[in-house]
């Protein structure tokens, strides 16, 4: 095997193994010495056994979408080969004890070589330091030095006992003496490219990224009830609550987690209701509370695959029509779909800010994909990082829903100023007190829809890329960013450009324009039914014509778009 | 103060005649007129139904929400601004049918709120079905052959999760209520108040005789710091009793809590994000921490 440029390794192994432990080793080292790193885990729903993967892509450019190749597997349990030999080549070298997946084995399929990880491991005194001993091995095949991987290995276990800093240090210098044995017999030839620059970049996780975009955007407020691939969001912010004044609470259920939020902005909090599909469900009815209320309201949406329970553990894009049109009633909302981890933070931001403005829901709708993959990219910028605070202190004759020009009424908070801040469910008065007035009634349904006017004041234009001489556009939206990008790159034609969506709602009204000049135009979701393309047709009246679509819980390989792309081009 | 202030003046009020409500509403506002609390710092929260109306018929800051969720944004309220002095106030059906998780687990919670619950053992805004403290064998168009559900103890239930105050009042009494509502906004943590309230419109069973004939006072010698005790007269079926039943002052707020984890007392409004330790936070990152 000889990879320029670009590896694609997978860890593979049981739940409650460790495979965490060696992609978290890995992927921080790699990046230490200047190595882009992207990775990106598939899991099953449950603690210990199946088998679990995680794929690292080791590159001189930044390359932050999944591939299905793979150049080394290594397995660390019995069943890991078999998870994945459909993706195997003659040229995927296997890393695998011999002893432990010899009934899986088919040596002519791929070029296996044995490296007793366990055997090794229980030489050392215990097999739980099997993935150092594969963190050990993988390493030295990258020609990192042992003294930089030693250090942190030590530094990484330091809170432990000495012996257990011991027997790591053992583990991977023992792993390390394998890989570079590999390294020098040329079974294993890799030339990445380093760059110090990268030491200085940040690795993080979309998690974070949504996490820290909402501290940005003032959040002091989370009720959350945990659910994957939301929770995240809930550990992160519960995690720096002290650092930033937050209130973090684990409330009973999905519904208490959304009134509490209402309750929180009402009273002055800038507050996030995070969750997936079940338990976003079942904040439908508070969220249509916000909607009536006129309340600020930022929704962290994490998509997994449904219906139902669905696959807990995986990605999908399938609910995007379920915040479009969840909530009983007509109110207006924003919905913001970062394409990359950049895009969580800034967004996440901005949906702080703009869901105050606009005194409406904004979503910031992800998936599991985008919540659980890391990779190194330059520190954020921070200049435009504020919260706008869109509060005022009332005086004795505030009226919470006075009719005004733009929809927008002053927005009061109780026990600030001299005036009672009334908000009702029922519809209701500009005092905010109960109303059966018809007149009134339609008066406040228009006074509440005009605010989408103001959404779309500040709507995000959609990116194209590279540039505006195509003939076949791209359109995708969310997550599917940089795969779709990659893909492009690689099919290497000029012809073809990508229009990415980061607010799916409401539409640009440039959509329509984008898509006329193309002679071609293709969707990519990862979803059954393209919801995406139903919404586009819904405002512009344009059916896109050709749809790449995925659901079987994975995310997008670059690979799969290429392949999809050239069907379509030839 | 004069409880005047709180009256909206000339209102169309939605109640029926000589429902309890109206003398829950006077006892209530009488109770935070003698405790001088300002409409302005006062936030009354309600669920939906008639007793959730009950807001709406003070001068004052409101959240009326949706059915059966009032606790929650009552408690983030006060946590957000634990200078307001929040009531969370509805009906039975609302309290403990439709918002029964929500019950329990600000009872676990233990905010610093006031949690007024008007029980009539019947829904009346839509027209008569049993509610969650119905008796046995009340019959109503829905429950044709008598209601077989076993009632809804709230007062048991919350002692068995050692709520911080437990009271119940009965609304045909306005000064003991009034009474009662005093300790229970002066305690600190969670109190409730069960309201035993007549409807003279659907519940032909529980009539303001009925409950006069079938209540109680706990005696002046009754000690409401015994938790076994306090269950004990929380079961009791002959007669019903009245009074503060149950007091743990040994318990931190909500508030407390999640102001000693964030370091911090106060109101989220004033709260200004610290870029400077944002910055630090995001570049913890570059070391592969």
């Amino acid at each position: 095997m000889n990879r320029k440029d670009d590896v694609s390794i997978v860890l593979c192994g049981q739940a409650g193994m460790g495979i965490q432990t060696v992609e978290f080793l890995l992927t921080r080292i790699l990046k230490l010495v200047g190595y882009n790193v992207f990775a990106t885990k598939e899991y099953m729903s449950r603690i210990r056994g199946g088998a679990n993967s995680t794929q690292i892509r080791v590159s001189s450019f930044p390359a932050r979408a999944p591939v299905n190749r793979i150049d080394i597997l290594a397995g660390l349990n019995k069943g890991s080969i078999r998870h994945l030999e459909k993706r195997t080549t003659p040229e995927t070298i296997v890393l695998a004890e011999e002893a432990i997946v010899k009934d899986e084995l088919q040596k002519d399929k791929y070029r296996f070589i044995d490296v007793p990880f366990t055997k090794t491991a229980e030489e050392i005194g215990n097999a739980v330091y099997s993935n150092v001993v594969a963190t050990g091995a993988i390493a030295a095949l990258f020609g990192i030095e042992l003294k930089t991987i030693v250090d942190y290995i030590r530094k990484h276990f330091s809170n432990k006992t000495e012996e257990i800093i011991t027997n790591n240090t053992k583990a991977v210098e023992a792993g390390f003496s394998r890989g570079v044995q590999l390294a020098g017999s040329g079974e294993i030839e890799i030339s990445i490219r380093n760059d110090a620059t990268i030491r200085e970049q940040i690795l993080l996780s979309g998690g974070d990224a949504v996490s820290m975009g909402a501290i940005g955007g003032g959040c002091n407020f989370i009720a959350a009830y945990p659910m994957s691939p939301s929770t995240p969001v809930l550990t992160f912010l519960s995690q720096h609550s002290a650092d930033f004044g937050i209130i973090a609470e684990q409330a009973e259920d999905e519904i208490a987690a959304m009134n509490m939020a209402l309750g929180a902005w009402y009273a002055g909090g800038r507050a996030i209701a995070s969750s997936s599909g079940g338990g976003f469900a079942l904040m439908i009815e508070g969220l249509s509370l916000a909607g009536m209320l006129e309340l600020p309201i930022v929704i962290h949406l994490a998509q997994r695959p449904a219906p139902a329970t669905g696959l807990p553990t995986r990605t999908e894009q399938a609910d995007l029509e379920l915040a479009l049109y969840a909530g009983h009633g007509e109110f207006p909302r924003a919905i913001f779909a970062p394409g990359n981890l950049e895009e969580a933070f800034y967004l996440t931001h901005k949906a702080f800010n703009l869901a105050d403005k606009s005194q409406s829901p904004v979503f910031v709708l992800t998936d599991q994909f985008l919540i659980d993959s890391y990779y190194n990219t330059a520190t954020f910028d921070l200049s435009g990082i504020k919260a706008e605070k869109h509060i005022i202190k009332t005086s004795k004759e505030y009226k919470r829903y006075e009719l005004t020009e733009s929809g927008i009424s002053a927005r009061g908070i109780p026990g600030y100023g001299e005036g009672l801040v009334v908000l009702d469910s029922d519809e209701h008065d500009e005092e905010g007190h109960i109303t059966e007035d018809l007149e009134l009634r339609k008066k406040m349904v228009e006074k509440r829809l005009k605010k989408l006017e103001l959404i779309k004041q500040e709507i995000i234009r959609p990116e194209l890329w590279p540039g505006e001489n195509y003939e076949t556009i791209v359109v995708c939206w969310g997550s599917t960013y940089n795969a779709v990008r990659e893909a492009i790159e690689r099919l290497g034609r000029k012809d073809v450009a990508m229009l990415h969506f980061k607010q799916v709602y409401p539409l640009h009204n440039e959509t329509s324009n984008y898509l006329k000049k193309a002679k071609k135009t293709v969707i990519v979701e990862n979803n059954a039914t393209c919801q995406f393309g139903k919404l586009i047709r819904l405002h512009t009246g344009i059916e896109i014509e050709e749809k790449i679509l995925k659901y079987d819980g994975l995310p997008f390989a670059v690979e799969e778009i290429i392949e999809g792309l050239q069907k379509i081009l030839d | 103060m004069d409880a005047k202030e709180f009256d909206m003046g000339k209102i169309d009020i939605a109640w029926c005649p000589g429902c309890g409500n109206y003398a829950i509403l006077k006892a209530l506002k009488k109770a935070l007129a003698e405790l001088e609390i300002s409409p302005t710092n006062l936030v009354l929260v309600s669920g939906i139904g008639q007793a959730a109306k009950a807001p709406h018929y003070f001068r004052t800051n409101l959240f009326n929400g949706l059915h059966g969720r009032a606790l929650s944004p009552a408690v983030a309220i006060k946590a957000s601004n634990p200078s307001l002095t929040v009531i969370a106030e509805s009906g039975d059906g609302d309290m403990y049918g439709e918002g029964g998780n929500h019950f329990l687990h600000t009872i676990r919670r233990n905010p610093d709120i006031t949690n007024i619950v008007h029980n009539n053992m019947v829904y009346g805004l839509t027209k008569g079905q049993a509610s969650p403290t119905s008796q046995k064998g009340f019959k109503t168009p829905v429950q044709l052959n008598g209601v077989y559900l076993e009632p809804f103890t709230p007062l048991a239930a919350a002692i068995a999760l050692d709520a911080s105050f437990v009271a119940r009042a009965f609304a045909g009494d306005i000064e003991q209520t009034k009474e009662i509502f005093k300790k229970a906004i002066t305690h600190k943590g969670y109190a409730l108040v069960d309201v035993f309230q007549p409807c003279v419109t659907f519940n032909r069973i529980n009539t303001h005789q009925w409950f006069k004939d079938n209540t109680y006072y706990l005696e002046d010698t009754y000690d409401p710091h015994n938790r076994v005790e306090a269950f004990k007269k929380a079961i009791e079926t002959d007669k019903l009793p009245l009074g503060v039943f149950y007091i743990n002052s040994n318990k931190k707020t909500f508030e407390e809590n999640v102001n000693a984890n964030r370091k911090s007392n106060e109101a989220l409004y004033k709260y200004e994000v610290d870029t400077g330790k944002l910055r630090n936070l995001i570049d913890q990152f570059k070391d592969a921490n």
